[in-house]
């Protein structure tokens, strides 16, 4: 079907191909974006190309905490103002910039790129966990902060670094579990709805 | 055209995948409408209503609306979430063994209504304290039953002779045990001892209140896992993904 829709310019052609190739983006998408480009000022064009390019070239793994950074070590971990005793471990990139964005957490960060899924195939040598136990040996780290997902992947995940951690003296924390703001109780589902009841805090 | 265009089922959630920015497509093992993918969306937001009722290995009464391709979920409630199969690691990493192994031997949209049953009492009986080896062959051997791979313990499957109480072989490739005679013509074989035998015996043709009563020490417990790992590899032409987990929890504890 794709065939019979092919454009004469195989440019055009080309850049359809590699925009379908984005997650979300089907064949009608990209067709849109590649002829709304074609409309597009020059100038925009070439931005948008360099700003793909440098966001593979000038971004690399920080080499302590493996958030994507220009510089390493990353901002964060070079940070004099952040207290070096609490680690942070996140699943990916983006949960960063969500905690960041609350800015009541002032510790630093580790990113596994991950979670344990066993029926997926990835194991705990899949993710960066090697790495934190290095960085946590002989470390000033007085607490581990488990920031997976509340799902049973990064659930698995926390059980398993708690039981790695927690031999090396390190206190282990779990990000609290329970209602979130701004939605009813009669939804909730019973494994959050038994944490919130059995972590309720006085008022 | 005479179906309608919602429908409610119960459910296993047995496989996720993301799908989207806030969706996913998840695949339900039915009692009666068996192996089927739908689609739920906006599950990965915090605010979902729907998301703590679709997680893995949570048996859940579903809504659904037919769609053109995938099915939607409308909406869903727990009935059981197995909450210990998900605050322990070791039962965490079993139920997800049972589920690969469930999803991997059922084709799309094809009742298997014993089978549900199966995976729904294997998932209480992880729950319980009890041998999780002994509920996982169990479980391995009744699903072989279920879906029609049910291995011939009784007799020679290839002189058809009754077998000697000595050390046979279980023969994967021939579907069921070898006498020592036969056993060297045939590819993939496992010797398998006489206890061991004994015991996938009563495993295949008991239910699961006589097989709780057993007691297998840790020897004849390693024998049992790796004929059915071997079999089943060789059934399902590939490895269990799952396993590797298995393993690297064992070596820990």
């Amino acid at each position: 079907m794709n065939e019979s829709l092919t454009s004469t310019a195989e440019a055009i052609n080309k850049l359809i191909q590699e925009f379908s190739k984005l997650p979300g983006i089907g064949p009608k998408s990209a067709q849109r974006l590649t002829y709304h480009l074609l409309r597009a000022p020059e100038e925009q064009t070439r931005l948008l190309a360099e700003a793909i390019l440098s966001v593979k070239q000038k971004t690399r793994l920080c080499s302590v905490c493996f958030n994507v950074t220009e510089s390493d070590p990353c901002p964060i971990c070079r940070s004099e103002q952040r207290d070096r005793n609490k680690i942070c471990i996140v699943e990916q990139p983006q949960d960063i910039l969500a905690l960041e964005h609350t800015r009541i957490y002032d510790g630093l960060y580790h990113v596994l790129h991950g979670a344990i899924s066993p029926t997926e195939g990835v194991e705990a040598d899949d993710i960066r966990i090697k790495e934190l136990l290095n960085r946590l040996q002989g470390s000033s780290v007085n607490e581990v902060i488990l920031a997976t997902n509340p799902n049973l992947e990064g659930e698995q995940t926390a059980m398993y670094l708690h039981r790695l951690i927690s031999p090396l003296g390190i206190r282990v924390t779990r990000l609290a579990r329970g209602l979130p703001f701004g939605t009813e109780l009669e939804y909730a589902d019973d494994v959050t709805l038994t944490q919130a009841i059995e972590g309720r805090q006085e008022f | 055209m005479s179906k309608p265009r919602n429908y409610q089922t119960e459910a296993i959630i047995i496989k996720k995948t993301k799908l989207g920015e806030a969706d996913r497509i998840l695949t339900l093992y039915t009692p009666h409408l068996g192996k089927i993918q739908a689609v739920a969306k906006g599950v990965r937001r915090p605010r979902s209503k729907m998301a703590g009722h679709l997680e893995l290995l949570t048996h859940s009464q579903v809504s659904l609306a037919r769609g053109r391709n995938l099915d939607t979920i409308t909406g869903s409630q727990t009935i059981n979430s197995f909450l210990p199969l998900k605050t322990n690691l070791e039962l965490t990493s079993h139920a997800l063994y049972a589920i690969e192994l469930v999803d991997q031997f059922t084709a799309d949209h094809i009742e298997n209504y014993p089978l549900f049953q199966l995976l729904l009492e294997t998932m209480g009986h992880l729950c319980q304290a009890g041998d999780n080896e002994l509920v996982l062959r169990y479980f391995e051997l009744h699903l072989l039953n279920e879906v029609g791979y049910r291995p011939q313990l009784q007799r020679c499957v290839s002189c058809q002779a009754t077998l000697e109480p000595i050390t046979n072989s279980f023969g994967s490739a021939a579907g069921g045990m070898l006498c020592p005679s036969c056993s060297p013509s045939q590819p993939l074989t496992y010797s398998l001892s006489v206890n061991a035998l004994k015991v996938l015996r009563l495993l295949q043709s008991s239910d699961y209140n006589t097989i709780s009563r057993l007691k297998i020490n840790p020897e004849l417990s390693r024998e049992l896992e790796g004929v059915m790992r071997d079999y089943l590899k060789y059934l399902l032409e590939r490895e269990v993904k799952s396993v590797a987990w298995l393993d690297t929890l064992k070596g820990q504890a």
